[in-house]
Parts: structure tokens; sequence; C-alpha cells
């Protein structure tokens, strides 16, 4: 029941803020995501981390006729993803409290509607379910992006929309497919998928069926080509829950409905993956170096760190998955923050380019401290969350195939080389007149940054707390791959 | 059955009712007449009646009939709250107007319950006769006169192809009833038959000239769009399912044992259906006509599960049908308020919309959502029951097309969303009625409810 109210809550939160005229509209959405966090910390308290079977389980039939399944549970790996949602989305909603938005009543329902899809589909255990979450979660995104969006939006995010549909319609294919292939009456439960015995010829294109979607969401190259324009485009918040959760879904689609269902397949294709996964590891990286929009320069360097997580996911080791499972949350928490101090920057002085600006720091110390440590966060610095999730995954990818590692094991170097270039020319030098007169953080930037800021200490120094609650749901998935 | 005889009688009180000097009861009137009538209908439903022993086998009262004729009924009493505006012109023919929608109803409902090919033969007529003339009623209206004048001369050339049909089959079977057609069909040997495959060709045709697929489509554009938009939403929800009905009973009654001898047709007209339903909606600059060409490629969708024949087929049929006359109708009515304040039928007419008439545009919103088939609406269970159907026969490929032209359908439908909230307003707000709110919710909230909980419609069959 925990479940299905930690889906619920939002949609009806959203409801309820819909019928908020102005702009109280935020606050209301403030507390419902405030509620939705108690909850998510409830299921924390609760959560018995050495099950491995799903806990808080709803299993309800749905379309009775067909045997598909209103089935939700959260297990280890459900659970880190839902606690990332639960604690960014009220991080977002106040990130977005001096935007004075038009409209705002839509803007904030829109934030809860589709925390409602990413929560569906974290803890979605049928493949249909999974399927209606996945394109829950887009609309509101696409109405976000597209409505308060920047130039060029209409364009843009069509773009993006019509892309990740494209992508998701082969994806709906192949679970149609293997649906078809469960015995007796047909199911689409994830055991029944997992149960499945395919022919190895069978599971080759079903594995780009599968992938292509999520590769599309993540992205990971060659799919990536509407990611920068729709970060860049996107409003601040748009661009938090694109890049601070959205992607997210596409790498725990992989490692929930993708490695476990055709195991094969991932065997046969896992090298190519990895291939793609490492050359957009180095393109990004390349390509953020080049950048003169700060908004770009994370968009691009977002292309480089997800190209590590998914490569981590085809190595098929513990210390890959591992490392999978706690890089998202700190590229979540990461970006975010550096997507936050972007927009305060642009609010403050209205422009985003780099060449433009300099000497910040000297009236903005404590931003200054903010924006190094995810800063640092985001370049893997050891003591900071990016270290942990970084080192695992390299660990893991250097198991898998030596020179492998040692490729992707520049993205650190280049990491650091386009991170301190922004930080840099934006923070340091001497001032300018449009730079002149930028103050610090109010109260409300502070509420939103000092969490993050806590967080990447905390995954950097004691990551067991979230290691843990993953492992055996890890392990477990391996069994389940190596069956 | 009582549904049939209810709705003809209605008809023709419904003509003398004409005589009042106001017109603006009529409205209510017709309501409550269709009303009844649903009622009647589902009142049927796993009753078994055999009214003067069905007709003399003429007509059977089924389940299946019982769904679709409820189906039929329902989109035409979603539909009539729009055609309000009309009574408060100087519309003298109202009456008349609605006593051939209720006649075509009954057309209608003999399409879908039909155990014998003169009763289809009646029921399309009756059905199309009563469109003829609606198609044109907008009597000042060159448009409206030429799509009246195109669909009759075009309708009736088909008829007479059915009719033909009809002919041949009699000649090689010696029958016009479903249960002996069908015995005659298993009997004879493939190929040895050309008369009864021949009559079974140009029913076929003549039926998808009805339904608007390709390739005897080239009709639907012109007469939609020329149509007044009651009549169009009409023509492409009620018509449409009738057509489907009648299609899907005329292959599974009489000729489900030769289905290999009709497949490859089927299968073709369908993936043609697709396509040029679908990439010539791109094309279009009027909403209006992409809505038409929407209609032809819903027909493809709707022919995939005829494609598959199998159990999984009538459910699909039944939930898309209604999922597709929900949403298209709620299309249609947002299409006439802002056609009819902005004088335009265009893409441009829209813009805008979603911040002079929010609820306006969050109809149309949900209506194209479903309509492209995206999740939390009807329309995505809909296409999903389909292409089960057709993928537990192994048509692959079938789908593969379904779902490469679902990918161009999110295109067009898209385009209104985008003029709706993302271009910058073109006028003032749109007046709507307060019976065409509470019409264009329910119409909303049904499909969402399919969208959320499709349990509750499919598998009914």
């Amino acid at each position: 029941m925990l479940t299905a109210l930690l889906i619920l809550w939002p949609a009806l939160a959203a409801l309820l803020v819909l019928l908020v005229k102005g702009q109280g509209a935020k606050k209301v959405a403030f507390g419902a995501a405030l509620v939705e966090l108690l909850l998510g910390i409830y299921a924390w308290a609760n959560f018995n981390p050495n099950v491995v079977e799903p806990q808080f389980l709803l299993n309800e039939p749905w379309v009775a006729s067909a045997g598909i399944l209103f089935k939700v549970g959260i297990d280890g790996i459900s659970l880190l993803l839902v606690l990332l949602t639960v604690f960014l989305i009220p991080l977002i909603i106040l990130a977005s409290f001096k935007n004075n938005y038009d409209r705002p009543s839509s803007f904030f329902a829109l934030i809860l509607f589709m925390q409602t899809g990413l929560i569906g589909v974290f803890t979605a255990l049928d493949a249909f379910l999974f399927y209606f979450f996945w394109e829950v979660a887009l609309i509101p995104v696409y109405f976000i992006a597209a409505m308060w969006g920047g130039e060029n939006r209409i364009k843009v995010t069509f773009k993006f929309f019509l892309y990740t549909v494209f992508g998701s319609l082969f994806m709906l294919a192949a679970f149609v497919y293997l649906y078809f292939q469960t015995p007796g009456t047909h199911s689409s439960e994830d055991q029944a998928f997992y149960a499945l015995v395919l022919s190895g010829d069978t599971q080759s294109w079903l594995f780009w069926f599968l992938f292509i979607a999520f590769a599309i969401k993540m992205p990971v190259f060659p799919f990536h080509t509407w990611q920068p324009d729709t970060y860049t485009t996107a409003p601040a918040a748009g661009t938090m829950l694109l890049s601070g959760i959205m992607l997210k879904m596409g790498i725990y689609g992989a490692l929930r409905w993708l490695l476990p269902v055709v195991p094969l397949g991932v065997s046969q294709w896992a090298t190519v993956a990895l291939v793609l996964a490492i050359i957009g590891i180095i393109y990004g990286a390349i390509i953020a170096i080049r950048q003169q929009d700060m908004k770009r320069v994370v968009a691009f360097s977002s292309i480089s760190h997800v190209g590590l997580i998914a490569a981590g996911l085809f190595t098929l080791n513990e210390q890959g998955l591992q490392g999978v499972m706690i890089q998202m949350l700190s590229h979540g928490i990461n970006v975010v923050g550096l997507f936050f101090i972007i927009d305060i920057i642009q609010r403050r002085i209205g422009t985003r380019d780099i060449a433009a600006m300099g000497g910040i720091t000297q009236n903005a110390p404590f931003m200054t401290v903010c924006f190094m440590i995810l800063m640092l966060g985001a370049v893997a610095l050891p003591l900071t969350n990016g270290f942990v999730g970084e080192f695992l995954l390299l660990f893991g990818v250097f198991r898998y195939e030596a020179w492998m590692g040692a490729v992707a094991g520049i993205t650190i170097i280049l990491g650091a080389v386009y991170m301190l270039r922004m930080f840099q020319r934006v923070m340091f030098g001497v001032k300018n007149e449009i730079t002149q007169g930028f103050t610090d953080l109010t109260a409300s930037e502070k509420a939103v940054l000092i969490p993050l800021v806590v967080m990447v200490f905390w995954i950097g120094l004691h990551p067991n707390t979230f290691l843990s609650l993953s492992e055996p749901a890890v392990l477990h998935l391996l069994e389940v791959i190596k069956r | 059955m009582t549904s049939i005889i209810l709705l003809s009688i209605f008809g023709i009180v419904n003509l003398f009712l004409g005589f009042m000097k106001s017109k603006r009861v009529l409205l209510p009137i017709v309501m409550v007449f269709l009303a009844v009538a649903l009622a009647a209908a589902v009142r049927d439903w796993g009753q078994l009646n055999t009214y003067f022993g069905n007709f003399n086998t003429m007509m059977n009262m089924d389940n299946f009939a019982v769904a679709f004729s409820s189906v039929m009924i329902l989109s035409a009493l979603f539909i009539l709250p729009f055609s309000r505006s009309y009574a408060v012109g100087e519309n003298a023919n109202l009456a008349e107007y609605y006593s051939l929608l209720l006649f075509s109803l009954v057309g209608g409902i003999m399409m879908v319950t039909y155990e014998n090919l003169l009763m289809l033969f009646l029921g399309i007529e009756i059905m199309s006769v009563s469109m003829y003339i609606l198609a044109g009623s907008d009597k000042r209206n060159v448009l409206s006169n030429e799509a009246s004048m195109k669909y009759f001369l075009m309708g009736a050339f088909f008829t007479g192809i059915i009719l033909f049909g009809i002919a041949l089959l009699y000649g090689a079977t010696g029958s016009f009833s479903l249960p002996i057609i069908s015995a005659a069909a298993q009997a004879l040997e493939p190929g040895t038959a050309p008369l009864l495959l021949m009559g079974l060709l140009l029913v076929l045709v003549g039926i998808t000239f009805k339904v608007g697929a390709a390739p005897f489509h080239f009709w639907t554009p012109d007469v939609y769009d020329g149509t007044p938009t009651i009549f169009t939403s009409y023509m492409s929800t009620v018509v449409k399912t009738a057509g489907i009905a009648a299609f899907y009973k005329l292959l599974s009654a009489a000729f489900g044992g030769v289905y290999e001898q009709w497949f490859p047709t089927v299968v073709a007209i369908t993936v043609l259906t697709l396509v040029i339903g679908n990439v010539g909606a791109v094309a279009q600059t009027s909403f209006k006509r992409m809505l038409a060409y929407s209609s032809i490629s819903h027909a493809g969708y709707l022919m995939i599960a005829l494609t598959a024949f199998n159990e999984r087929s009538e459910n699909a049929i039944l939930f898309y049908s209604l999922a597709y006359a929900v949403a298209t109708i709620a299309a249609f009515g947002v299409l006439k308020y802002v056609s009819d304040a902005r004088g335009s039928n265009d893409y441009e007419a829209f813009s805008g919309l979603g911040r002079t008439n929010p609820l306006l545009a969050f109809v149309m919103t949900v209506a194209m959502l479903s309509l492209a088939g995206i999740p939390l609406t009807g329309g995505f269970f809909g296409k999903l029951f389909l292409f089960s159907a057709a993928l537990e026969q192994d048509m692959v490929w079938l789908i593969v097309v379904a779902v490469l032209m679902s990918a161009v359908g999110i295109y067009y439908y898209f385009r209104v969303i985008i003029a709706m909230y993302l271009r910058d307003a073109v006028a003032e707000r749109v007046p709507v009625d307060s019976l065409g709110t509470f019409t264009l919710i329910s119409l909303v909230v049904l499909t969402v409810i399919m969208g959320v909980l499709p349990g509750l419609f499919s598998g009914l069959l």
C-alpha cells in the first residue's frame, strides 16, 4: 500500500495545486513534495535490505482478461531511485520559487504529476505498467520544457518528444513479443519475463529493441542528439528533472527490463554497448571543453558521465553495478546543483555566457563554496560523492576489459579540464560591469544548495549507507542474469 | 432488438415534433430518445431475445451486436450536444436532420445485427442515404453541396458493387443467410469457386469504401471537410464503427472457414490504409482534413484486428472503437466551437487556445494523446489490444508498420497541441455553452477511465 501511496499522492497533490490560483501554488506544491519526502523516508526506515524480494508489494489485476497486473513494489534498486526522486523534487520546486513563471499552478502541478510517473517507473514490476508510467513521466516534462522554455523551444522539445516516443515504441513492441512468449494465458509480470528461455537469435534483436529505448533516454552516443538542445532550452526546473531524475529511468529500465530479460542478447552485444558508452564518455567531455554556454557545458558533461554509468551496466560484475547505483544518486545530486547554480547566475545577470563573466566569487563567497563542492563532486575528487561512483565504475569496466577501463579513465582528467575551466572563468578573475552587482545566495537558495552539499559529503564519506541498501538486490540481479 | 424499433418510432415522432414553433426543445427530446434507446440496447445484453424468431433469422441481437449498437448510440448521444447552436439559428429543417440521424442509427444497428446479407444491404443503405442528405445539410455552402454530391455519387456506385457481390454470393451458395454461406464456403474446394471468391471480393470492396479504407478512401477528405462538423464527427465515429463491425461480422460469421482466401486482400488493404492515412495526414494544413485522414488511419488500425482474426479481435475492435469514438467526438466538439468563433478549420485557428480557453485546450490535448495512443488515455490500451491480437498470430512485420505509422501519427496530432499552448493567441476567448462543457468533460473523463482502468471495458465479449 505504501508504494501505491507514493505513486498516487503526487498526482492527487497535482490536482490540488491546479485549483490554487496565483503564486500560492508553489507553496502548496512544495508542501506536497515534502509530504512525499516523508513517505519516502518512512519507506526507507521500514525497508529490510537483506530481503531481495520487492517489499511494500501491491499486486492487483489491472487488465484481468489479459493477465496484466498492477504490480508495484520496492527492492534495494528501486529504493535508491525512489529516495533520489523524493529528495530532489522538493528541491527542484524550491529552486523555481524565484522564477515567477507564468501560470504557476500548471507549472508546479506538472512537476508533481511527473513525480507520479517517475515513482511509478521505479516501482513497476509489470512490463506494461512500466511502459505506462514511462510515458506518463514524459508528457509533463515535455510540456514544462515546451511551455516555459527558452528560444527555439517548439522545435527542440518536439524533437525530444518524437525521439523518445519513437524509442519507447520499440520497447513496447519487445514487451508485447515477450508477453506472448510467456506460457499459459500469458503474463507481463517481471518474474514471468525473467523465467523465459529464448534462443540467442531472438534475444539478439530483442536486445536492440529494448536498448534503443533506454539508450535514447539516457542518452548514450549516438542517440544523444536531442539532449544538449533540450537541456539548454528547457527552463531550469525542466533541465533538473530531465538530467537529475529522468535519465535515470533509462538506466533503471536497463537494470530491470534489459539485463535480466535477455541475458544472452546482453552477452552478445555487451562489447558494442560498452564501446558506444565509452565513445560517449570521451565525446561528451571533449565537446564540453569547447562550450561557451554554461548550461551546455553541464549538458555535455552529463553525456560523458552517463556514458560511464552505461558502461558500468554492461560490465555485469558487482563493482560495476554497485557503481551504477551509487553514481545514479551522485550524478542526480551534482547535476541538479550545478544547473541550479547556473540558473541563479542567469537570474542575476541575465546570461550564461562564460566569456561575459568573471570575479563573481568576490561578491558571492557562499555561492562559490557551494559551486566548488558540487563541481568537485562532478569531477570525482576523493571525499566527494563522484569519487565513490566513478571509482567503482572504472574498477568494474577495468575488470571487464583492461583497455576499456584505461580509456574510460580519461574521463577523470577531461572532466577536471572542462569543469575547472568553467569554474575559473566564471568565478575568478576581475569583476566586470556585468558581474559588478552580483549578490550572494538568498535564504531559499541556500535551502536548496545546503542539502545537496550535505549529500555530496554524505555519499563521499559514508557511501555504505546507500551501497548496503542496494547490495543484496544487485547480487540477486546478477544471479538472475547469470542463471 | 427493442432499440431498432424504438429508434424507428422516435424518428417518425420527431418529424412531427418539427411542426412545433420552438426548435430549442428538439435537442433535449432527441437526447432523451437516444438515452432510452441506449437503455433498451444495453438491456438486451446476454438476453438472447428472439423476437418473431429473430425476424425469420434475418437478424440476431447477440452480445456482439448489443455492444456495438451501444457504442454507436452512445456516440450519437455525445455528438448531439454540439448541435445546440443549430437550434439557435434560423435552421428550418432541424427536426428532419435529427430524424435522419435517428434513422441512420437504425441502419447502423442493422449492420451489426444482420444474419442475412439482405439485412446488411438494407442497413448500409438506410445509413448511407441519411448521411448523403446530412452531408449537404449546410445548403448555402458550396463545400457542403460538393460533399453531398461526391458522397452520393460514389456511395451509390459502391452500393451497386456490394449488391453485385451479394448476387454472386447467392449464385455460388444459393442463400443470403450467413450460416448457410459459411457452410457452403467451407464445403467448396479452394480455388474452384471463382463465383464465391469474386462475390466476396466485391462485398469487401464495397465495405472498404464505406469505412473509408484505402484504396477506396478518396471521397473521405473532401466529404469530411465539406460536411457540417457535427455530421462529420458522426460519420467518422458511428458510421465507421458500424462499417468495421459489419466487416468483422461478415468475415467471421460467413467466411471464417476460408481465412486463407481473403487474408492477402485484407492485409494489403490494412497496410495501404495505415500508410496512406498517416502520411496523408502529415501534409494537411486544415485540422478538419487532418482528422479526415486520421480517420482513414484508424480504420487501418482497426483492420489489424480483422487480419489477426482470433479470439482477441472482437474485444480489441470493441475497445478501440469506443476509445477512438470518444476521442474523435471530443476533437470535433472542440473544433466546432473554435471554427464557429474563429471562422477557420486550420491549425492556426487553435493558436493560443491554451490561454484563452484552458478547458477546450485540455480536452483537445487529451483527445489527441488518445488518438496518438499515449498512455493514461484509452487510445493506448486500444492500440495495445489491437497489436496483441496481431502478434498472437506472429504478424511481426505488420506491427512494425503499425508502430512506425503511430510514430508518424504523433507528429500531426501534436501540431495542434503545439499551436494551442506554444503559439500566441490570435483571437479572443471562444464562447462555449454549459451543455457542451459538460459533454466535453464527460468525454475526457471517459477517455482517462479507459486509460487507467481498461479492465472495465476489455474482455466484455
